[in-house]
């Protein structure tokens, strides 16, 4: 205060006006120490069960999946943690080198040439992609699954709702699932800037006819988008081999925490045309050279899409991301390799299917309702025990210490008394043994 | 002296080797194969994989060892100084990183029964009553995930608030200033609205006879940091408010500056109707080399019906937290479930340990910091000080190096590469435009006295060396894992590799065509 001159703090503010001055304290906690604010937080979480407490099949954009310590440890490293966005890429090389790992594995995972280094996450990947699509061709309908997530749906509302654009959900195939091809072929016109398509989808079933709905989308050329969960994609087809020009999606499986929704990591990839390209929201790290040309390195590329060049006309608005997410898919992957991750689908598929079964022995349950192929979730229906949906799973909580799926019975009424469940690799044969077990017995109970 | 580690790690694609993991999974039980098979097997073919992807096979020691040399090329605050303007860079207390890393929110899912999340509940519903507190607002939605989002958000809020009073048709344009962050004008932009750009003036502060010509009954707003990416607090925002207000726009405050007045002063309080916050800067949650942050914004009481489902609320007579989707008049949803939640509860454990008084200590110290630095700095060779000299700055200070430029032909750019030898994080450079060859200098208050004075230390001995060997200034930097890189080179449609895949293209085109 000396060296500048002044006596007390509040001369540094004397240009703010007296009558905007907060003439009171906050009205907040008194501060605490450390230790007190570790009793205090972790008293507070101890209200929660957590999934680690309760045997939990809840997914639905959200999951719950191992996450080897190597992943944490890594993340956690201060180096990484506490770095601000790598815009001085010469001291920001590992930030920058790790992001364009994370890029290249995404690229590989999805079919296509360009990846960025995160969206905040799939719904709002979603949104940003279909903007791009209208940048590109200038068009105002979005072809949307019946079948999506009602967060997806909402958020992709309201990311084009300022465009004045219209959606149109195509409607499915009763007994399958599967987009209904027909439906698909009358919506899709000259108008439709987007087809977008969710494999596997939101209820857990595998679409099949990708193929055929990539090319109705470009018969009448519009953009073919597809969302995907990417631990699917060790034994699921790249969408870039079923012609998708964008894909987007939710990164959080890929080695991130649920952390009760977020942060998520939004995953967003396209084809390298130049035309793409151009148009991709967010920030790409790419490779370069020293300016000597005498070592490799990294930088952002591309910064004249970015706001803080382009301004209001940039492609999007997206500054800070999920940067430390996308570090953590990185290294997630790089421990599971090409065989792990094929062995990731195939463990969670199998065990879906050994659920289904043996929730399907219980009577008046159907599970699933569709007759497809199931990746990481399915439907149990329970209209034939004459059971609410929500008195079940208040039951088996309450009663059987067990936290069913999701309730899905108001967001599709036309599928009854309806649960969608969610298996993992962290399930064990006997969780799902016991989860059937408690089920029946839930559904026996008569409170 | 500083010297950054220089590991010319290979990219991970070329390391490892066939075969390699570095993580085994449990095996399928045998019973559970045995009594379903591989239903992998009965995928069709139109949508089976046959080829694997092509991710690299490790070890597990040396995934470690790759991505802890990469993080020994990264420079982070914990290393040092970091007086990225309008980043607010400051120390993130460990404990808090401790509670966000427990499992009791880690390994919590979002669609948990409302029973078993009571404790998660109410830590997201006090911190967003404080934050209604410091930011002198009515009603904090926890959902944006990052400064920019909560702007989206806000001119959204704005456009529903025109709708619902039938003139949205009419009030399209959203007033920016010209000093204003990039991300303004582009949140705008993406809510539908057109842009109209307000000049400052000699002072550094919003032009205010401009201003008053740019406001009409088209306007649905103003988006306004205060204090400014100047570091100058806005003298003139009653009049800026009451002139907005009376047209029948609204008020945005960008919170990318919020720092150096908590305590003093509120947003809310100087008119401001919504107002957003970044809590990666503000409250001392690590920025993670670009990400997660989270951007909360809070309302005024008439814009509360607008916000997002669902809103995190307490229910008085139950004595219960809930989440409240009962909003008709929301905007809808701008992400999946309920915000950043591992960033905000380490904002919660922040407020926590800093108090009513320590948040206003900090600002205290942040803008002390600001101004102990601009006096210093001023008497730079080659350093001028654009704008209102004489005037406090608050959390940041601009310096222009153009004295510096024209004798030397040593820019901003070089100076900020300069200092990376020095064992310093740059300033913010060329930002805001409205000065030229800027740079932009928070310290905030995580910084002592002796640092800043090493910091001073450092940008006198660069603006010698500017003088007598610019050359030395010019080729910086030395010390950091690579001397400068060739961005141009990185996003040039000839040159570019934005993936591993497109580099090993480009490879074999290239090997193609000089056989050719």
């Amino acid at each position: 205060m000396q060296e500048i001159g002044i006596k007390t703090t509040d001369e540094l503010y004397s240009d703010i006006p007296q009558k905007l001055r907060l003439t009171r304290k906050l009205n907040l906690p008194e501060a605490l120490s450390e230790q007190e604010i570790r009793n205090h937080v972790e008293l507070l979480l101890r209200k929660n069960k957590c999934t680690r407490n309760i045997p939990t099949f809840l997914g639905a954009g959200c999951w719950i999946h191992y996450i080897p310590a190597v992943v944490d440890n890594i993340v956690q490293r201060s180096e990484f943690l506490t770095s601000y966005t790598p815009y001085q890429p010469e001291v920001s090389q590992g930030m920058l080198q790790a992001l364009f790992e994370y890029q290249s594995m995404i690229c590989e995972l999805t079919g296509m040439d360009v990846a960025n280094s995160s969206m905040y996450d799939w719904s709002s990947a979603l949104g940003e992609a279909t903007r791009m699509a209208v940048r590109i061709n200038n068009r105002n309908e979005v072809v949307i699954p019946r079948i999506i997530h009602p967060d997806r749906a909402a958020t992709l509302h309201t990311y084009i709702e300022p465009l004045k654009m219209h959606i149109r959900k195509v409607d499915y195939t009763r007994d399958t699932g599967l987009i209904n091809l027909e439906n698909l072929k009358e919506l899709v016109s000259e108008k439709t800037a987007a087809v977008y398509l969710e494999n596997p989808s939101y209820l857990g079933f595998v679409e099949s006819q990708v193929k055929d709905i990539a090319d109705i989308a470009h018969d009448k050329g519009a953009l073919f988008i597809t969302g995907v969960d990417p631990t699917s994609l060790g034994i699921l087809k790249a969408p870039g081999d079923y012609d998708a020009d964008i894909v987007v999606g939710e990164g959080q499986p890929l080695g991130n925490h649920a952390n009760f929704g977020g942060p998520l990591l939004g995953l967003f990839a396209c084809k390298g045309e130049m035309e793409l390209i151009r148009q991709m929201p967010g920030r790409v790290i790419g490779m370069t050279t020293t300016l000597k040309g005498n070592k490799t390195g990294f930088c952002m590329a591309l910064q004249t899409r970015e706001q803080h060049i382009r301004r209001e006309r940039a492609t999007s608005n997206i500054c800070t991301n999920e940067a430390l997410c996308a570090v953590a898919s990185a290294v997630y992957l790089a421990l599971l390799g090409p065989e792990g991750l094929r062995e990731l689908g195939e463990n969670i598929m199998t065990r879906v299917e050994y659920a289904m079964r043996r929730l399907s022995m219980i009577q008046g349950i159907k599970a699933p309702l569709f007759k497809s192929l199931h990746f990481k979730e399915f439907t149990v229906n329970f209209d034939r025990t004459g059971k609410k949906a929500h008195r079940v799973h208040k039951t088996l909580l309450k009663q059987y210490g067990i936290h069913g799926g999701k309730n899905i019975s108001k967001e599709f009424p036309e599928l009854g008394q309806t649960t969608l469940y969610c298996i993992t690799e962290v399930h064990s044969k006997g969780d799902i043994d016991k989860l059937a077990r408690r089920l029946k017995a839930a559904l026996r109970n008569k409170r | 002296m500083f010297k950054q580690a220089q590991w010319n790690e290979k990219v991970i694609f070329e390391l490892g080797g066939n075969g390699r993991r570095g993580y085994a999974f449990p095996s399928t039980s045998e019973e559970i194969s045995k009594l379903v098979g591989n239903p992998v097997d009965k995928l069709p073919k139109t949508v089976k994989r046959t080829q694997s992807p092509w991710l690299p096979e490790l070890s597990e020691v040396e995934v470690v060892r790759h991505f802890t040399r990469l993080s020994q090329m990264n420079y982070g605050v914990d290393l040092g100084f970091y007086p990225l303007g309008s980043c607010t860079m400051k120390y993130n207390p460990k404990i808090n990183d401790l509670l966000a890393g427990l499992t009791d929110v880690s390994e919590l899912h979002p669609d948990q029964d409302e029973d078993i999340i009571q404790g998660i509940l109410e830590i997201l519903y006090k911190l967003s009553r404080w934050l209604s507190e410091i930011t002198g607002t009515h009603e904090v939605c926890i959902q944006p995930s990052a400064g920019a989002h909560g702007e989206f958000l806000g001119a959204l809020i704005m456009r529903a608030c025109h709708k619902f009073n039938g003139d949205a048709d009419e009030r399209t344009e959203l007033i920016v200033p010209d000093s204003a962050h990039g991300t303004n004008p582009a949140s705008g932009t993406m809510a539908g609205f057109k842009i109209v750009v307000a000049p400052s003036n000699q002072k550094g502060t919003v032009d205010l006879r401009a201003f008053k010509a740019a406001v009409s009954s088209n306007t649905a707003g103003l988006m306004l940091t205060n204090p400014n990416t100047l570091g100058l607090f806005e003298e003139d925002i009653a009049e800026i408010a009451d002139v907005v207000h009376k047209a029948g726009g609204l008020l945005y405050y960008d919170g990318a500056n919020l720092n150096p007045i908590m305590g003093k002063t509120r947003p809310g309080d100087m008119g401001f109707d919504i107002v957003h916050i970044n809590i990666h800067k503000t409250f001392g949650t690590p920025h993670g080399g670009g990400g997660p942050g989270a951007g909360p914004i809070g309302v005024s009481m008439e814009l509360a019906k607008f916000l997002p489902v669902p809103q995190v609320t307490y229910d008085q007579r139950r004595r219960r937290y809930y989440l409240d989707y009962n909003k008709p008049e929301s905007v809808g949803k701008i992400r999946s479930f309920y915000g950043n939640i591992a960033v905000l509860l380490i904002a919660y454990a922040y407020i926590l340990g800093m108090g009513g008084e320590g948040l206003a200590e900090a600002a205290e110290i942040s803008v002390l910091n600001a101004n102990y630095l601009l006096k210093k700095l001023s008497r730079i060779r080659g350093f001028e000080l654009p704008y209102a000299k004489g005037r406090p700055r608050k959390h940041e200070c601009v310096f222009s190096v153009k004295p510096m430029y024209k004798e030397t032909g040593v820019r901003a750019m070089d100076v900020a590469k300069r200092l990376l030898d020095h064992g310093f994080h740059s300033p913010t450079t060329y930002f805001p435009s409205i000065v030229d060859e800027a740079l932009m200098i928070e310290p905030t208050e995580s910084t002592d006295k002796e640092e800043l004075d090493r910091f001073i230390e450092a940008l006198k001995n660069i603006s010698d060396e500017a003088y007598s060997n610019p050359d030395l200034v010019k080729n910086a930097p030395h010390n950091a894992a690579v001397t400068r890189l060739d961005e141009a080179k990185g996003s040039h449609p000839k040159t570019m590799a934005l993936s591993w895949r497109m580099h090993q293209n480009r490879n074999v085109i290239k090997a193609a065509t000089s056989k050719v």
